[in-house]
């Protein structure tokens, strides 16, 4: 598709030496970081930035008149306009900071579900969904009565439009769906998604967690009313994610928690709410969190992201490949449309037994139910082992991956 | 069903370790490097008495994230006065980290159960990572229990 990006070799070394903790070995083994799904590595820009914040530029947002606030305000607020570039939102006030994907879908529950969702009305969420995309909706329901439907899997892990098409309808008011699977790593097909759903009238959340990491994300083009992720799993830090909402669902949802820098005056008797994003921000916010997102965006700006995806998916096929070679080995998760993220299981040896052991290795992979317990249900699985690739990892590491996984037969067997 | 004669839902068959901890730490020091310190823990595990899948239920669960624990506590046979445990997991390293425990808790009078400090106990076999209260394995919790029924 790009073959400028394609043409252009992508130098996995240059960037390892931006990530400062790849150099590091645990159990005197080099590193082999797998589980970026979870939480990934922080190149040394976002560090800086938050040391040069807190070292040099901080105070409290929005509220000081002297020269530091206002410097704190503007990195807090250029840190916004970075994120609303890079997801082509239409206007900054539709970028709302939250501590995370969690908090954010949980805000969208809590003030859009309790504003415009009533007892009999229904949620379509899909079978891959994270805790984070299921309990709130739960929550919402006890609360409203609405009604939740689940949209189903393929055996191979992929979405299926047509069942989904086939339960969504008059009733359905929100479609709320991960963009990419945390545990299959499925890229789902959310344009059509978001053309079906709002065929029937429905607003579209994305769980983008894992899809804004592996995919160029235009929320404008994707066609969803909401899209949620979190920071730390886009090379930022901790405490900080977004929201983002078409800005007219935004003004007329109600405010999610009450407190300072959230309003436009406030008396005893009545209060009026700040516009959006403020609305939404109430209490100081996660200031230098916002800035080391920003400090992450920028460091994805400076690179080629058609060739770290490229590198990726390259990283993916070899995975697929040399897993499906190790003996007693199944691949969870197969669909054709799929981002760096592989589960599969071992026979005989327990996902946690793997992982502990693998760790002796050097090689950190994630065990469990990866909080998709739906999910294992569905796949019939009580866990899984995954192992998830960002565009530092290299393919030594996935042949890492497998020799450890042969070291570690020979001690579980 | 897999039950043999001494282990049933009402009476399963408690741990009864053959081995004492100084032992333990003997047969560890063996071993230089960590792949035969996990073979032998896994052997540990695989020795463990029965434990009946009918007693695997939500209440006998013990919280742990990433593998499945199950434990119920009493008595060894005819000796009320002291504290016995029966435990399983489908994680054969959390069922050797289970002998472990069994070696530690198993037998001993409730005083005893109350007095022993498991961390020092899995640092001297070099296992202490598997006792942080981050590693969400159920071995924590395990110890939890074991202590409330002890004291019981
Ligand atoms: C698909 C998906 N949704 C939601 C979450 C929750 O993200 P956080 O814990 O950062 O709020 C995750 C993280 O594991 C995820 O992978």
């Amino acid at each position: 598709m790009n073959a400028l990006g394609k043409a252009k070799v992508f130098d996995v070394d240059k960037i390892r030496a931006d990530f400062p903790i790849l150099a590091r070995q645990v159990h005197g083994k080099p590193l082999v970081y797998l589980d970026s799904a979870a939480s990934a590595q922080k190149p040394q820009s976002v560090i800086d930035a938050i040391s040069r914040t807190y070292g040099h530029e901080y105070a409290n947002v929005h509220r000081g008149a002297y020269y530091l606030s206002e410097m704190a305000t503007r990195a807090y607020e250029d840190a916004r306009e970075k994120v609303r570039l890079f997801i082509n939102a239409a206007s900054p006030s539709e970028v709302v900071f939250t501590k995370g994907a969690t908090e954010a879908i949980n805000l969208v529950a809590h003030s859009f579900g309790r504003a415009f969702i009533k007892a009999g009305d229904e949620i379509v969420l899909s079978a891959v969904e994270h805790h984070s995309n299921i309990v709130p909706w739960q929550l919402l329901r006890e609360a409203t009565g609405c009604v939740l439907k689940i949209a189903p899997m393929e055996a191979d892990g992929s979405f299926n439009l047509e069942s989904f098409a086939a339960i969504i309808g008059p009733k359905t008011k929100l479609v709320a769906v991960a963009h990419v699977s945390n545990v299959l790593g499925t890229i789902l097909p959310v344009r059509e998604i978001a053309r079906l759903a709002q065929a029937v009238g429905a607003k579209v959340l994305l769980d983008g967690c894992q899809g804004i990491v592996h995919q160029i994300v235009d929320v404008q083009d994707l066609g969803c009313d909401f899209y949620v992720f979190s920071g730390h799993k886009l090379y930022g830090p901790t405490g900080i994610g977004i929201l983002w909402a078409r800005a007219e669902l935004l003004n007329a949802m109600p405010p999610y928690q009450g407190g300072g820098d959230m309003i436009e005056s406030v008396s005893f008797a009545k209060t009026t709410w700040a516009p959006a994003p403020a609305k939404f921000e109430a209490g100081t916010p996660p200031i230098v969190g916002a800035i080391g997102l920003g400090a992450a965006i920028d460091y994805l700006n400076s690179i080629d992201r058609v060739a770290a995806t490229a590198h990726e998916e390259d990283l993916l096929r070899h995975a697929m490949s040399s897993l499906a070679q190790v003996p007693g080995v199944r691949l969870i998760g197969t669909a054709r449309r799929k981002a760096a993220v592989q589960s599969f299981v071992m026979e005989g040896a327990h996902p946690h037994d793997l992982a502990t052991v693998l760790d002796r290795s050097g090689v950190c992979v994630r065990a469990g139910h990866h909080c998709a317990q739906p999910l294992m249900e569905l796949l019939g699985v009580s866990a899984t082992t995954r192992a998830s690739f960002a565009f530092y990892n290299t393919r030594a590491e996935v042949d890492a991956l497998i020799a450890a996984l042969r070291k570690a037969q020979e001690v579980l067997l | 069903m897999t039950q043999t004669a001494t282990s049933s839902p009402e009476n399963p068959e408690m741990i009864a370790p053959e081995i004492t901890f100084a032992e333990l730490v003997e047969n560890f020091a063996l071993f230089d490097d960590w792949e035969d310190r996990y073979r032998y823990l896994i052997d540990l595990g695989r020795k463990l008495p029965l434990f009946p899948d009918s007693l695997k239920t939500e209440l006998n669960k013990v919280r742990g994230c990433m593998s499945q624990v199950w434990l119920v506590t009493g008595h060894p046979p005819g000796d009320p006065s002291k504290f016995a445990f029966a435990a399983d997991s489908d994680a054969h390293i959390v069922k050797g980290l289970i002998a472990v425990l069994g070696v530690l808790f198993s037998g001993q009078t409730p005083a005893a159960v109350a007095s022993i400090d498991p961390e020092a106990a899995f640092a001297k076999l070099g296992l202490d990572q598997h006792l942080s209260p981050t590693r969400r394995n159920g071995v924590v919790a395990m110890v939890a229990r074991i202590k409330a029924a002890a004291a019981a």
